[in-house]
């Protein structure tokens, strides 16, 4: 019983039965089982663990590889499922990125038979919990800094750092952990919940993404056995293209919060009588603001199509990425707040969905990426100067 | 064991529905189309009948060139075969017609142990088709069925009744029609998704049955939709305030709901 979405487009005649199924599907799951709740999981900052084994059976984790038999999802496919999630909440689409784009990817790129045997079968039926940890207190747009080190020894690998703003890191079986090695150069490791050296404690006091576990890790002369380590991974550049295939859901995903703004905002200037007994949707200045939500929306909606279409033929580039996960997180961040106006008073309470996406998107808008990083990408893509990077002033 | 299962496509609850030009079709511009929710539960009994005994699970309709995405959505969720019987625009509504075509199709298709159907087809709600398929096929029925005990050679099936439940039991092969209650309908995963794009669906017209649409249709139809409307809008309702009385104001709700609205 899918409920109609906004296409002004006829975006879904660009889609196949397949992707549409998948995506109403979702739709229909998170209708059912995370809507009549999500208020109060946002509201006592509780992620809803007991979702991730009904988030597998419908073969959400891994949905895209083929290998282990997994279902090989399209990624226009994989987009709308995520689309779905987050139309739901930021939360559930933040969990699911994690899981496939942060730990299966790298894993599944990177690992060692040994490692994808172990823990992508596991990881695809929710059995195990993955998290990635890559930003630190002090190092986020530029992780190139950053100071968690692997030190070589006799029979392994001593860790020492800590990492921040980590999606899942308290529930989390397996962490992804990039650090740099006595070389210099960034490597990645599979650390174990449990391993001594290694702690998880929550990031206390947040306003958004509250129903998501956000966490800090610590290593302290954490121990790690050689085979810890992902033997092909070799460089800043993998991490970053963990971050790519991140980006490219969130850029679908942030969509679909959008949607839930306007749909949310649509409905209640429809019904919210108002001066003379009008709804107020029959004034021009909220027509004004559903008409923005709706052509931006759209305009994102084409954008993300082509991207994954253009990364199923293996041609979407990581300017590309950053473009659209840009677009849809501004736009999606204007919705929220236009969808608050609309509301009124009414837009602050929790018997709407609207303050909780606007809160959600202030971190959807910054993570992976902020906007103005994703800005500067750009900006070096159109003039070739990096820009986060400037040449020193001065020099001839 | 051998299951069919039979699946109408029909138009998304959520649906605002609206009547055609013609004046007895619902306009169906702009429509998204789903499995009739009630088939769900016949589609969900059938699927864990073969997961505990073995067998097959083919799914039978009788709809326009659309009916097919339907078919490919219970294929997602499970199932070995499905029948598309192209046409039905000629006979929409007549329940007997649908029968007619969908017991023709059962028999060409197979042999089977077992045959589900959805109580109705939400939208037209006759409630009629499983009862006349199995009339049609010579078998018993179990209509409204809630709970569903399948044995060697028969079965034991629950169903509501007013005020109470009745404990059925009749011999295989069999018709029964799915009721809400009956299950708790899988929703499809993704690899049957994929899977299901790869089984073929088998392509039938009313023809290949031995029957002529235009004559169910026409001379031997069973019903005739003549027009469709709209129900009348709400009224705004009868408010009682009852913050200084709230013991008259009972009696007054009571005495309306009773002389009033013969509600009670």
């Amino acid at each position: 019983m899918a409920r109609a979405s906004l296409d002004l487009y006829r975006v879904e005649d660009l889609l196949t039965d397949e992707e549409r199924l998948a995506r109403d599907t979702v739709r229909d799951w998170v209708e059912a089982r995370v809507m009549p709740h999500i208020e109060a999981w946002a509201w006592e900052g509780r992620f809803p663990r007991e979702l991730v084994a009904e988030m597998a059976a419908l073969q959400l984790l891994g949905a895209t590889w083929t290998e282990y038999g997994l279902p090989g999802l399209s990624q226009v496919g994989y987009g709308l499922v995520l689309q779905e999630l987050e139309r739901g909440d930021s939360a559930l689409r933040s969990f699911v990125s994690v899981q496939n784009s942060l730990v299966m990817y790298p894993i599944l790129t990177w690992g060692s038979q040994e490692q994808r045997d172990r823990w992508i079968p596991s990881l695809a039926r929710g059995e195990a919990i993955g998290c990635f940890g890559l930003t630190e207190p002090d190092f986020g747009s530029n992780p190139g800094a950053m100071r968690t080190r692997a030190r070589r020894v006799a029979d392994g690998w001593v860790l020492n750092g800590e990492k921040a703003w980590i999606t899942n890191g308290l529930i989390a079986d397996v962490a992804v952990v990039w650090a740099k090695d006595d070389s210099g150069s960034v490597a990645g490791f599979l650390v174990e919940r449990g391993t001594p050296g290694f702690a998880a404690i929550d990031h206390k006091g947040k306003y958004s993404l509250r129903a998501s576990v956000t966490s800090q890790l610590s290593f302290s002369d954490c121990l790690l056995p050689l085979s810890a380590r992902l033997p092909l991974a070799n460089g800043l550049k993998c991490p970053l293209s963990c971050l790519t295939q991140a980006r490219y859901g969130i850029a679908w995903g942030a969509l679909g919060s959008a949607l839930a703004m306007y749909h949310a905002a649509l409905d209640y200037a429809r019904t919210r009588i108002q001066f003379g007994g009008a709804p107020i949707a029959a004034h021009q200045i909220i027509q004004e603001r559903l008409v923005w939500m709706a052509n931006e929306i759209t305009k994102g909606q084409l954008l993300v199509w082509r991207l994954g279409r253009l990364k199923e033929e293996g041609r979407a580039t990581y300017v590309q990425v950053s473009q659209a996960k840009r677009n849809s997180c501004w736009v999606a961040r204007e919705c929220a707040r236009l969808a608050r106006e609309i509301h009124g008073a009414n837009g602050i309470v929790n018997e709407y969905p609207v303050m909780r996406h606007l809160m959600n998107i202030e971190s959807v808008y910054t993570y992976e990426g902020t906007h103005d990083m994703h800005t500067l990408i750009l900006g070096e893509h159109l003039t070739g100067i990096p820009a986060f990077l400037p040449p020193c002033q001065g020099e001839p | 064991m051998n299951l069919c299962v039979l699946t109408a496509h029909v138009p998304d609850t959520a649906s605002v529905i609206k009547v055609g030009a013609a004046g007895n079709r619902i306009d169906e511009t702009g429509l998204k189309w789903i499995i009739s929710p009630y088939d769900e539960y016949a589609m969900e009994e059938a699927l864990k009948l073969k997961e505990a005994r073995g067998g097959t699970v083919t799914y039978i309709t009788y709809g326009p060139a659309r009916a097919e995405a339907g078919l490919r959505e219970c294929l997602a969720r499970g199932g070995d075969a499905a029948v598309h019987v192209k046409g039905g625009e000629a006979t929409f509504g007549d329940a007997l017609a649908v029968a007619r075509v969908l017991a023709a199709a059962v028999r060409k298709t197979g042999t089977f142990d077992l045959i589900l159907v959805g109580v109705k087809g939400v939208g037209s709600d006759n409630g009629l088709v499983g009862a006349m398929v199995a009339e049609l096929l010579d078998i018993p029925h179990v209509a409204g069925v809630t709970k569903l005990e399948v044995g060697e050679g028969s079965l034991t099936a629950h169903r509501e009744i007013e005020g109470g439940a009745e404990v059925v039991t009749a011999p295989l092969p069999c018709c029964i029609t799915a009721q809400k209650g009956l299950n708790e309908p899988r929703y499809p995963s993704l690899k049957g998704i994929m899977a299901a794009k790869k089984i073929p669906i088998q392509a039938l017209s009313v023809a290949d049955l031995g029957l002529d649409e235009g004559t169910l249709a026409g001379a031997e139809a069973g019903c005739r939709w003549r027009a469709l409307s709209l129900p009348p809008a709400k009224s705004g309702g009868t408010i009682i305030p009852g913050e200084e009385d709230p013991a008259g104001a009972a009696r007054q709700l009571a005495t309306l709901l009773r002389e009033q609205a013969k509600a009670i």
